[in-house]
């Protein structure tokens, strides 16, 4: 069951332009998915920059390629043209030094495991001893706030819980990346926000990157430092948003109430429609 | 954000309600029972020829020799096999016949998760496997064993494995293995394919190989396919070394028992129904094994929603 290549820490064999390269460096990205109907141009001239410890939304109508260019810095799907880089690294490389962590819409835990097995999964299947497992899994646990709940099995958890669990798995290899695709979309309007809150306090003590795919403009401005507005058809880059708000490490629930919050929502929603007039683009399909 | 209490399904029969429950066992007491009724209630008031119509008998006679008493069934088990002073009781002789066959069905039916899970993994591995193999063995199913038994059983006299000899119990244990393998290798590959592509997906983002993704997430998942699968094949086995027994002549288990004494119905009609229990008894006890099997891997039996 070793393997050998991520028994240690993978940080320390990126190179050492590592520490500055930026998260994710995407230039010129092209992506066709070729299906029986013909060709279907889902990214088109994706250019993009995440840099260390930046929080980076993808937001636009479904079809927009928010998630597949999510799955192409996962390293998931390949794009067809155009270079991306991630830590300086090629994709794929990325993903074998286990630079990011992941979580999907669907919390995705296994069933048989209990919370802190499939918190620990990530380090059992790299090698990580068992004393060190419980070690950082007890932290992970602490840091969701499910310290009572280590023991319990995915299907005794409400799906707040649930996704709290998919969330500190993501994180248990310290990744310097976090990509989520639409974590909290399964979510009542309460939990989410709690969870909004949380993640935000969550990455300001590791310090990640996160890329962030959602439909919810409020989510995106709660989160973001910027957020990327996507249009379909061919999925592209329409506008790039820079949130002007307080730092994220000091958000709370009273900027959900801030002029500026409100300012940056219409900001979003006018990139959004103004970014994608009615009927440009519908004869594609 | 409240934890409620799980009560995962881990019963014996796992769908009727929790493992052994009164409830359970109740019902199981009530079927026997209910059964009983309808034997004697017709042989009270059916006719003693039976029900003809025209040339096609719809209902049994109710004689005591074509449906003997099931008290008399019953009995019939505590007396000597035969009229000999020194004969052992008739349940014994089944016991023992069944417990012979017992072990031949688990020897194929071990031999029959080998190869159907075998054959599983290969079908898994590469998808032009399962194109190719699919089919055969699908049709190795309507192979009729009766048809082939005899075949089985001259070719294994023939063989030299060494110093192993080929003897005739392993030509009834190949067919029951025969029919073992086919719900087992259809079961697991079903299960091994049951995971979803978001987990798939998460195992590759993990950067662990195919042998690691089998282990710690096909395997795992198949594990409630693999029990149905295995219960299929453990009930299959049964009838496979049962009817074997008869078609190759096998000496020593219930289904020489079944004919030999079919064959003496005439003069002692309750004892033909012993080895009909000892049969039924059999397929009882293989299929609680492996019921056994999941109370043991009742924790890969979860779902990921409550």
């Amino acid at each position: 069951m070793s393997t050998p290549h991520t028994t240690s820490p993978a940080r320390e064999q990126s190179p050492p332009a590592g520490d500055s390269a930026p998260a994710v460096a995407a230039a010129h990205i092209e992506k066709i998915f070729p299906t029986s109907g013909g060709e279907v141009h889902a990214l088109s001239d994706i250019s993009l920059s995440v840099r260390p410890g930046e929080f980076v939304s993808l937001i636009g109508p479904s079809g927009c390629g928010k998630s597949t260019l999510m799955r192409l810095i996962a390293d998931l799907d390949q794009p067809s043209s155009g270079e991306l880089q991630v830590f300086g690294k090629d994709a794929r490389q990325a993903r074998r030094d286990q630079d990011y962590g992941i979580a999907f819409q669907k919390a995705g835990l296994l069933p048989w495991r209990t919370v802190s097995d499939n918190i620990g999964l990530p380090l059992q299947l790299h090698g990580v001893s068992s004393a060190q497992r419980k070690a950082r899994v007890q932290g992970l646990l602490e840091m969701v706030s499910l310290e009572d709940f280590g023991d319990h099995h995915p299907d005794q958890l409400s799906g707040g819980m649930q996704q709290r669990v998919a969330i500190a798995r993501s994180l248990a290899e310290k990744p310097r990346l976090l990509l989520m695709d639409e974590p909290f979309g399964a979510l009542d309007e309460m939990t989410r926000e709690r969870m909004q809150t949380e993640l935000l306090r969550i990455c300001t003590e590791t310090g990640a990157s996160v890329v962030f795919v959602t439909h919810s403009i409020p989510e995106a401005v709660y989160l973001s430092d910027r957020v990327v507005v996507m249009s379909p058809r061919p999925g592209r880059i329409s506008e790039v948003v820079d949130m002007e708000l307080e730092d994220p490490a000091a958000r709370g629930d009273d900027l959900r109430e801030d002029a500026s919050y409100f300012r940056m929502i219409t900001a979003v929603r006018e990139a959004l429609h103004g970014g994608a007039p009615s009927g440009r683009g519908v004869e594609t399909r | 954000m409240t934890a409620a209490p799980s009560t995962p399904n881990t019963g014996l029969f796992s769908r009727t309600g929790p493992p052994g429950s009164r409830a359970t066992w109740l019902w199981g007491v009530i079927g026997i029972l209910l059964l009983l009724l309808l034997w004697e209630g017709y042989k009270a008031i059916g006719p003693e020829a039976g029900v003809v119509l025209g040339d096609t008998r719809l209902l049994p006679r109710t004689s005591d020799l074509a449906m003997p008493h099931t008290w008399d069934m019953v009995t019939r088990l505590f007396e000597g096999e035969t009229q000999a002073r020194n004969a052992s009781p008739l349940w014994v002789t089944v016991v023992s016949a069944s417990a012979f066959t017992l072990g031949i069905a688990a020897a194929g039916w071990l031999a029959g998760v080998v190869v159907g899970v075998g054959l599983a993994l290969v079908m898994l591995r590469w998808k032009i496997a399962e194109w190719a193999l699919l089919p055969w063995i699908v049709l190795s199913q309507t192979v009729p064993i009766i048809a082939f038994a005899p075949v089985v059983r001259s070719w294994g006299a023939q063989l030299e494995l060494g110093p192993i000899q080929w003897e005739g119990w392993m030509s009834v244990a190949l067919i029951a293995s025969w029919l073992a393998f086919f719900p087992i290798a259809v079961g697991a590959l079903k299960g091994l394919q049951s995971p979803e592509t978001a987990h798939v997906e998460l195992m590759h983002t993990y950067s662990v190989g195919w042998w690691t993704t089998l282990l710690r997430l096909r395997l795992p998942a198949a594990v409630p396919y693999l029990l149905a699968a295995l219960r299929l094949g453990a009930a299959n086995a049964v009838i496979g070394a049962v009817v074997a027994e008869i078609s190759t002549g096998q000496r020593g288990g219930i289904g020489r028992l079944l004919i030999q004494f079919a064959g003496q119905a005439s003069s002692d009609p309750a004892k033909a129904w012993g080895p009909i229990f000892g049969a039924v008894a059999l397929g009882l006890v293989a299929a609680g094994s492996v019921a056994m099997l999941g109370v043991i891997l009742s924790k890969y039996r979860r779902t990921e929603e409550k």
